[in-house]
Order: structure tokens, then sequence, then C-alpha cells
């Protein structure tokens, strides 16, 4: 029906790539992103501890890395992604600028879902004498707990979103299949097959972060 | 034991700010259910939160069992804290705990081993009639349940003082009922001192016995329920007593006596002793004077009865001058009004 000139293999390649991308960033992503929004929320006027020093540094350098499209950071950080994984080029070196791509949006999302937390529930915290550390242990985070969830969920989507680009620095993964072979060489059906695997991939984590949101909110 | 002395606080926004505390007052001693009640604005809110920090004072002396706050670091302050329960208006519980986790929260804070949150909790669980409901979430139960959840919560760390915000504004009649009730059962059971802060009347009269009213961030009026109640000085007070004491005569009465012209009124209160005794028969009695009552009521207010009566005396003047001051003696407060 319609002729192409890639393999089942190449696909399963693909996929495998943008797997990695996504899960390593999202760690690492989560690792650097998750303190960050703490912080944002803890060190802003008001906060559990107030430090304007760490919210008038934090806040605008968050701002300024999530104004770039990941296009322009993908390529613009090359010196910084051989700095630290010694090439500029692959899957491995694509995993870099993601990791300082979705860091700040992370923080942004997490710093959102702690925010929607009862404020009431801190002044409690506070009337226990529980320490900062406590009020974020046990109060913020477990009370945040379900909208976190859903935050991850879109961190993740947004992420399988960044890797299409990935190609540009030759990280391959699906995007890169569909931008290389679907668009580049008019091959229809690698342009559906990939736009199917990304639609399933998206709809899937979707509905898992909903179902698990839903179960965490008790409802 | 809780004192506050010569307490200010201002909120500075911007340029402006506003005095939400202007130089407030009050002692509260052990066994006491201290009832601070004023309308929203009064700076209600402000006073309990001076109790625990959670409001540093701007000038004056917050002093609690003894020892002013502001001499503690933030670290001895968190140990002081944690003698000091608190329980809210709407609940502030965790929903993503269980009622036995909220509960357990203050103790796990200080790190109790499991056996003894255990052992407390259960304790507590029962102390509050919600033994069945340990697995429970807070979505699944109801204002009064939550808020004896709270109450649990605030008394796990065996606090010496348990502050309640507006702990029953939320709940219906009934549950309010029992939700004060449980509160007079732990003024009864331990050594505590409670300070609450209410807009209802219904709640001081119910369990308080001392009582401090509010107004644009200074108290107008404090003392023994009894004695505030009995004779509210303040325009403010007199408001908050009506809305549990009716001392108006019914327009009814009042058509009447407009149709039959001005006589002499005299407001009678009566507290305690003079109320049980006979003193209208024995003004009757002894003096010349025709007695009308247009209006009499009783209220119960901490186990002493307070009476209100609106009276109407005719005869000579001089006569119905004695007879005031006959009242006066039997312990009554007399007080003559031209209209009612």
């Amino acid at each position: 029906m319609m002729d192409t000139t890639i393999t089942a293999d190449q696909i399963i390649k693909a996929l495998q790539e943008t797997l990695t991308m996504v899960g390593v960033s999202l760690l690492f992503g989560s690792l650097l992103g998750v303190p960050l929004g703490i912080l944002l929320v803890v060190g802003r006027p008001g906060g559990v501890i107030e430090s304007k020093l760490v919210y008038s540094i934090l806040n605008p350098v968050i701002n300024i890395v999530r104004s770039l499209p990941f296009i322009i950071l993908l390529v613009a950080i090359i010196p910084f992604t051989r700095f630290v994984v010694q090439t500029s080029i692959g899957t491995t070196a694509a995993i870099v600028p993601l990791v300082i791509y979705i860091a700040p949006y992370i923080a942004r999302l997490v710093e959102n879902s702690l925010l929607e937390v009862n404020p009431g529930i801190l002044e409690a915290a506070e009337s226990m004498g529980a320490t900062p550390f406590q009020v974020i242990w046990h109060f913020l985070l477990p009370e945040a707990f379900a909208s976190l969830i859903l935050t991850f969920t879109t961190a993740t989507i947004t992420l399988i979103g960044a890797t299409a680009m990935a190609g540009t620095v030759g990280g391959g993964g699906i995007g890169d299949l569909a931008i290389t072979y679907g668009y580049q060489r008019f091959d229809t059906f690698v342009m559906i097959v990939t736009v199917l695997i990304l639609l399933v991939l998206v709809q899937g984590i979707q509905s898992i972060g909903n179902r698990m949101g839903r179960k965490a909110r008790r409802e | 034991m809780i004192e506050l002395v010569d307490v200010y606080k201002t909120y500075k926004r911007g340029e402006s700010s506003i005095e939400a505390l202007r130089g407030v007052s009050l002692r509260a001693e052990k066994g006491d259910i201290f009832g601070v009640i004023g309308y929203s604005g009064a700076g209600k809110s402000t006073l309990i939160r001076l109790v625990n920090y959670l409001e540093k004072p701007t000038k004056g002396q917050v002093i609690v069992e003894g020892q002013p706050l502001d001499q503690y670091s933030v670290h001895e302050l968190r140990n002081v804290k944690k003698k000091i329960g608190m329980i809210f208006q709407h609940f502030n519980l965790l929903e993503s705990k269980t009622v036995y986790d909220n509960i357990a929260i203050p103790l796990v804070l200080v790190k109790k081993s499991k056996s003894e949150i255990r052992q407390r909790v259960t304790e507590l669980l029962d102390f509050v009639g919600l033994s069945d409901k340990a697995g429970s979430y807070p979505k699944e139960l109801s204002g009064g349940q939550k808020q004896r959840v709270g109450i649990a919560r605030a008394l796990a760390g065996n606090p010496t003082i348990l502050l309640c915000d507006e702990a029953t504004s939320a709940l219906d009649p009934q549950t309010t009922q029992s939700i004060l009730a449980l509160l007079k059962r732990i003024s009864e059971t331990y050594p505590i001192t409670i300070l609450m802060i209410t807009h209802e009347m219904a709640v001081i009269q119910q369990i308080c016995n001392k009582v401090a009213v509010m107004e644009d961030g200074i108290i107008i009026e404090q003392g023994n329920v009894l004695d505030v109640f009995g004779s509210p000085r303040h325009e403010t007070t007199r408001n908050f007593v009506r809305t549990v004491i009716r001392n108006t005569v019914p327009s009814s009465v009042i058509q009447t006596l407009k149709a039959e012209g001005q006589r002499r009124l005299f407001k009678l209160e009566f507290i305690g002793q003079s109320a049980s005794e006979p003193v209208i028969n024995g003004l009757i009695r002894n003096y010349n004077v025709q007695v009308n009552i247009l209006f009499a009521n009783m209220t119960e207010i901490q186990a002493t009865t307070l009476g209100n009566m609106i009276i109407q005396l005719q005869g000579e003047d001089r006569v119905i001058d004695q007879a005031a001051r006959f009242l006066q003696d039997q312990g009554v407060y007399i007080e003559e009004v031209d209209s009612v």
C-alpha cells in the first residue's frame, strides 16, 4: 500500500531512544527541579523560610531559562553539553539540554502545586512548632501529592515533545524519525506510524497520571 | 496561664498601616475558659495568634506560663508551641492523611516511638468519641467529627494551653453544642487554660467563665462572664448580650403604654441571690405603689440565674423613689428609663 524505507528495528530503536531521553532527563530534571520548586515556595515573601536573596535570584533565573525555546537552548549550550558529557552529539548529548530545559519547568509546576496547599495547613504546622523541614516533609509534600502527580505527567509529556527536536544534535528518537524519514523523504508511512506512536504514548501517560492523581485524592 | 500586657500590633502594607491591636491586656489562669468576643475586624484573630507567636506583637509582652515569649530563640519557641494546642474554624486537617495519622502528627514531629504514638492516639480517639473513625480520611467526616479530630490533634502533646479560633463558627447549632460540651470536658479533665475567640455570644454564655469584649483593636469590657452579662456597660457588649438574653419589651406592650401615657418605668436586673428572693413581693407589701410587670426574663449563666425585668410603678413620686431605693438595697440593679 505504502512504500517505506525503514524497518521495524529502526522504529523500536527510535522508541528506545525517546524513552531513554525522557526517562533520564525526567529523573535528573526532577532532582534539580523539585528542590528548586520547594525553594520558590518556602523562600517567597511570607514563606516558611522566607529568603529575599534566594527568591530574588532563583525567580528571574528560572524565567530566563524558561523563556528560551528548546531548539535554541539545545544549540546554545553545546559547549556546556560537551563539558558535561564529553560529546555534543547523540542521545546522551541531547539529555543535557533536556535536563536544563525541563528542570525550571518542573520547578514552576512544583511551585504551583505547593502553592495550592491550604494555607491553614501551614498555619496548623507552624502552631505545632514544626521545623521548616518538617513543614515541607510532613505537611506540604503529602498535601500536594495528588497535584504533584499531575505535575510530573505534564512534565513527561512536555519532554516527549522536546525530544522531537533532539535530532538536531543527533539524539535520535521517534520525533527524529518523523522528520528525517517522514518529512524530508516524503515517507508517509513513517509519518503516520510515528504520529500514532506519539499519540498512544502521550495519551497513555496522561491517563495513567490522571488515574494516579484521582487515586491519591481518594476519589 | 496566658497574660497579655499592653500589646500593640500594627500591620504595614506599603505606605499605609493598620492597627489591629491597640493596647490589649488580659490574663487567663489555669482552669479558665476565657472567651474573647467581637465582630469581625475587631482584632480577635490577631490576638489569639499572639499567644503562640504566629504573630509577633509590635509592642508589649505576651507571657505564657509565666515566661515572656520574646525571650525565646526560634528553636526554644518551637518547643513552647508544642505545649500550646490550637484548633481552627476550618479544622485545617491534612486531607492526605487518615484521622489516626492526623492526630499522630504532633507526636511524629517530636519523634515519639510508634508504640507511644499508638497508645496516645487510641486514648485520644476514645476521648473525643471517634474510635471507629481511625482509618477514615477527613473528607469522609462531618464538620463536627472533623473538629473532634482537630481537638484530639491539639491535645496530643499534652498542652497546658488550648487556643480555639472560632472553633464552632462553621458548625450547625447542634454540633456546636457537642463541641462545646467536649471543650468543657477538656477543661474539667486536664489542667489547662482555654482561650477562645468567637462572635457568638451563646458560646461564651455556655462554657466561658471569663470574657473580654473587643472592638477596634481594644478590649472595651472584660471580667467574669456573669458580671459582664449582668451589667453590660458598653453598647457593643449590650448588643452581644441581647443576642442571648431578651430584654426588650414586646411591641404590643409598648403600644398599650403609649395609649395610657407616660408612667415611671424601671429596668431591673437580678443576679444570683436576688433572683431567688421575693423582692417584688416585699416591694408591694412595704410601699404604697402599684407594680405593673411589663417584661420578665431569666437566663442561666455559669450555673447562676440572671433575671431581667421591666416594671412600671404607679404612686406618689416620693414613695416611688423610696421603693426604688428599697430594691437597690435588696441587691437589685435598678435603672429608671424614660421609655422602653
